[in-house]
């Protein structure tokens, strides 16, 4: 259906622009001006410098296009603590961002389009001015202080990974393309592991060191649940290549390496069923069920109407089924976190004993 | 010191256009190897943007160009990843590092300073067909029977390291491998050769504060290339030795496919330090010497001198230096101490400074300027546009805090291809425009053409990768072979369609492009020496090609290459009736040397 529609574009293009270029060619002709088509005359400084003026008027409009139209998909408010102080930061930096580029580009723009060149006219000699550079050194270097200041406060303190507070800790485990969770269990201690311990026949998939009395209470899953309010400990690891433990609604994540156990923490502060209230996602999962009714009536796959979750993906290439590497997160009360825990088999009970 | 400028021996055509020793020639085999390798790296893009637009279908253009990689012209996952790669590969190497510098520092660095040719003509020549062979290596690892390379551009360990992590990760990387050793080899050549002859064959009077910024940015790119590629080459070649010989310099404790490998104490972060010394600063080897094209085409269509010279090659050495300690921002989640990460943020934002500062220079060359809207202006007019754009999002990325939500997904994705891929290519076009008449015996290019060919550009690009940050503030990862396990980024769907229309709609425009450059090349319009009216002394040389430059002595220099529209006191131009004063005149009586 799009290959006929993508080749009739580029047939159309082609065909357009060679016309343009004809047209172009012929114009020359037949005006019958000296011109040879190779340097720029006043015709053609004029014409570019009203499309020079044009093309900041297209790049406000596509700023202005892009917010108002995909504004409203990007992820929604933070679902962690310091998801907060994150999203501060990001639109504190954003505000510069959008105040020196419209200023920038618009002088640019508007300078190629009033300057334009003309003959007779003449240009000024003006080399240099201290002043001037000094001005446009000292901006930046006070506004990148303030934004530098205010991001390592944020990152120290995100990146201060202790166990202040009875953090519940988790191990997030990657393979080649899917994800494991382990809790600590009773104790919260995970058990020693390495994957030389692998033993694929005793379900010891995690490489759990069996003689390690921390172990015994641990428990695996491939739901990652976590209590709303209390702090979470990651730490990662992969049996096989980088991944990488992407949880966008909470402003996290980490790379999980082969030969290393890497580390994040953060506290989860809006359970799954407050999120699914929010206005903003109620209208997200309405946009998306309208896509995927669209696609039901066509008998198309992956059609099915879709209830918002928090999800883990793998954001480090990882190999073919890379796109498909995912984890459901669920958050949830206290009460029913312990309950739902408490209803998962511990490694001790699971691993098989030797025969 | 006498140069043998007039030997007179007979050149053969294989002398003379396949195993030259001259600069000029060196050059076009560059430009021209450089367009084919980016001709095919573009060409890349556009299978894997339709795979994104319309995600798992079939199409008969997969079915003919991609053959076994496309059963039922439906686009294999595995070949997706191939692509981005081998695009990400040859569009940074082999088209904007080797296309763009080698090129342009070849072409432009024995004419500006006024040298009869290159320190080692030898050594340069060596280095193209260095690159010609990495090229071919580079393409022939398309064909190895399991796949190319898969593991993205930067192919880290250990994906890029088992065969058993990813088909691509055989033969297809192991020739990736050997290709990008060579083609560093032809890099340290190259950039050896363009520091020593800018330092010690400038003509009489070229001191290094009149030398067009051009030859400063090539110079200082060549210095950059030195110092990293070689950090490079050695990841290059452990991670040879980790794949072929067993060694543990990147691999640790791997269970893959039902068996623990024996790897043991070797760490990928490591790779990862090793890769980025060179991969960040090689950002700057890419963008350096487009910004130096820059310079000197805007200034000259300005016809004013550029403004805050001296700045100008402060900031270039600024950025150089600060370029070789930022590389840690690629790693900020990599798991590396996050102390190391504050550091690095403190260093890329820093960076930001001279940039701004080059930024609003240029800005200022335009103003109260007489504009000669060329194509090659308009291109670099564009060039900033797009730095800005794309710069500035660097100040989000560079954020250690920041980057820990965006890092890896389409608002990398777009900010790179802005402030590099587009900016460098559009640094890349102006000087074609610009000297296309110097390369090609005075032809000059169709500007009517080369005004489709931006403004078409400028349009699509800007619709390619304005929308991608927000695709990417969505949380959409890159690398993914389609999204549709996410039902979260089903609504974004649209966005990868328009940005595959605007990708097609960009890469038809560059049809155009080369159109008028092979056109051109035989039937273009003959046009004066001096076409565009430039004060450096390229222009001075005859438009015949002569080994050696210039037919008679090599002029002299006698000020700086920035003398337009400078007038006497009482408003009169320094030579009547012409308002650019070219380097190889001598100062006028009364008239005061404004060399800033």
């Amino acid at each position: 259906m799009t290959t006929p529609l993508i080749l009739a574009v580029l047939i159309l293009v082609a065909i357009a622009v060679w016309q343009l270029a004809k047209i172009f060619e012929l114009s020359q002709l037949s005006t019958g001006k000296k011109s040879d088509a190779t340097i720029a005359d006043d015709d053609d400084n004029k014409y570019n410098g009203y499309l020079l003026f044009a093309f900041l008027v297209f790049i406000y409009g596509i700023t202005i296009f892009s917010f108002s139209k995909y504004g409203k998909m990007v992820l929604p408010m933070p679902a962690s603590e310091h998801g907060v102080d994150y999203d501060r930061l990001m639109w504190i930096s954003f505000a510069i961002i959008f105040v020196v580029q419209t200023i920038t580009q618009f002088l640019l723009h508007y300078f190629g389009y009033k300057y334009r060149g003309a003959k007779g006219k003449k240009a000024l000699f003006y080399a240099d001015n201290d002043k001037l550079e000094l001005i446009w050194t000292i901006i930046p270097v006070i506004t990148l202080a303030a934004l530098i200041l205010y991001g390592l406060y944020s990152w120290t303190n995100i990146m201060d990974i202790n166990d202040e507070g009875d953090p519940l800790v988790v191990e997030l485990y990657a393979q080649q393309f899917n994800w494991t969770a382990r809790y600590g269990g009773e104790d919260n201690v995970l058990g020693d592991a390495s994957t030389r311990l692998i033993d694929i026949d005793k379900a010891n998939i995690l490489g759990i060191d069996e003689s390690d009395p921390n172990a015994v209470d641990d428990i695996i899953v491939k739901e990652l649940h976590l209590p709303v309010g209390r702090k979470v400990n990651f730490y990662m690891r992969s049996q096989d290549v980088l991944h990488s433990a992407y949880m966008p609604h909470f402003r996290a994540q980490m790379n999980c390496v082969p030969g290393m156990v890497t580390q994040f923490s953060f506290t989860p502060t809006v359970t799954t069923e407050e999120m699914r209230l929010q206005p903003e996602i109620i209208d997200k999962v309405k946009r998306t069920n309208k896509i995927r009714a669209e696609r039901s009536a066509a008998g198309e796959e992956n059609s099915d109407p879709w209830q918002f979750d928090y999800v883990l993906l793998c954001n480090k290439i990882c190999g073919k089924s890379h796109y498909n590497m995912q984890m459901k997160i669920i958050v949830e009360s206290e009460e029913d976190f312990q309950k739902w825990l408490d209803s998962q088999k511990t490694f001790g009970e699971t691993v098989v004993a030797v025969p | 010191m006498a140069h043998e400028a007039e030997h007179h021996h007979k050149e053969t055509f294989i002398t003379k256009y396949i195993f030259s020793q001259d600069h000029k020639m060196i050059a076009k085999q560059y430009l021209i190897t450089g367009l084919i390798m980016g001709f095919i790296g573009i060409a890349m893009s556009l299978l894997f943007r339709m795979q994104l637009a319309w995600p798992g279908e079939a199409s008969p253009v997969f079915k003919a160009l991609l053959g076994k990689w496309a059963p039922d012209g439906v686009m294999d996952a595995d070949i997706y990843l191939a692509l981005v790669t081998i695009h990400g590969t040859i569009m940074v190497f082999f088209v904007l590092t080797a296309g763009l510098s080698g090129t342009f520092s070849n072409l432009l660095i024995p004419l500006q300073i006024g040298a009869r040719d290159m320190a080692s003509g030898f050594l340069n020549m060596v280095s193209y067909w260095l690159f010609f062979i990495s090229c071919a290596i580079m393409l022939v690892s398309l064909f190895a029977e399991a796949g190319p390379a898969a593991a993205g551009w930067t192919v880290y360990p250990p994906l890029s390291a088992l065969p058993q992590a990813q088909p691509g990760s055989g033969l297809g990387m192991t020739l990736w491998l050997v290709s990008m050793a060579i083609f560093i080899a032809s890099s340290l050549l190259g950039s050896l050769n363009y520091i020593v002859t800018v330092l010690n064959l400038r003509t009489k009077g070229m001191s290094m504060t009149r030398l067009p910024l051009t030859i400063w940015a090539f110079f200082v790119t060549a210095i950059i290339g030195v110092v990293s590629f070689p950090v490079l080459l050695s990841a290059a070649l452990l991670l040879l030795m980790d794949r072929s010989f067993g060694t543990s310099f990147f691999l640790s404790d791997i269970f893959i496919q039902g068996e623990v490998l024996h790897y043991q104490g070797g760490s990928p972060v490591l790779y990862e330090h090793l890769f980025w010394f060179l991969g960040h600063p090689e950002v700057y080897i890419v963008l350096l010497p487009a910004l130096g094209i820059t310079s000197e085409v805007m200034s000259t269509n300005a016809r004013k001198p550029i403004f805050g010279y001296r700045a100008m090659i402060a900031s270039i050495i600024g950025i150089a230096f600060l370029s070789t300690i930022v590389w840690g921002h690629h790693m900020f989640i990599s798991g590396m101490n996050p102390f190391l990460g504050s550091v690095f943020t403190f260093t890329t934002l820093l960076i930001a400074i001279p940039s701004a500062v080059k930024a609003f220079n240029y800005i200022t060359t335009l103003w109260k300027g007489n504009l000669q809207l060329n194509p090659g202006m308009l291109f670099s007019i564009g060039l900033v546009s797009t730095f800005i754009t794309g710069g500035l999002t660097g100040i989000i990325l560079g954020d250690s805090t920041l980057d820990i939500n965006v890092h890896d997904t389409y608002f990398v994705v777009a900010h790179f291809h802005l402030v590099m891929g587009i900016s460098a290519l559009y640094g890349l076009f102006a000087g074609v425009y610009h000297w296309f008449p110097k390369m090609f015996q005075g032809r000059m290019m169709n500007k009517n053409l080369g005004y489709i060919h931006f403004w078409i550009t400028a349009v699509a690009s800007y619709g390619v990768f304005f929308p991608m940050h927000f695709v990417g503030m969505a949380g959409v990862p890159r690398r993914y072979y389609q999204n549709t396990a996410f039902p979260m980024f089903d609504e974004l769907t649209d966005v990868q369609v328009l940005m595959t229309v605007f990708a097609l709609i960009a890469a038809a425009a560059q049809l155009v492009f080369v159109y008028n450059f092979i056109y051109s090349i035989f039937y273009g319009k003959k046009g004066s020496q001096n076409p565009w009216k430039s004060n450096t002394l390229e222009w001075t040389a005859p438009l015949e090609h002569i080994h050696g430059n210039w037919p008679g002595a090599i002029p002299e220099v006698h000020r700086w290459s920035y003398d337009y529209s400078k007038t006497y006191e009482d408003g009169s131009y320094i030579i009547e009736g012409q308002d650019f004063v070219p380097q190889h005149i001598p100062m006028q009586p009364n008239e005061e040397e404004l060399n800033h």
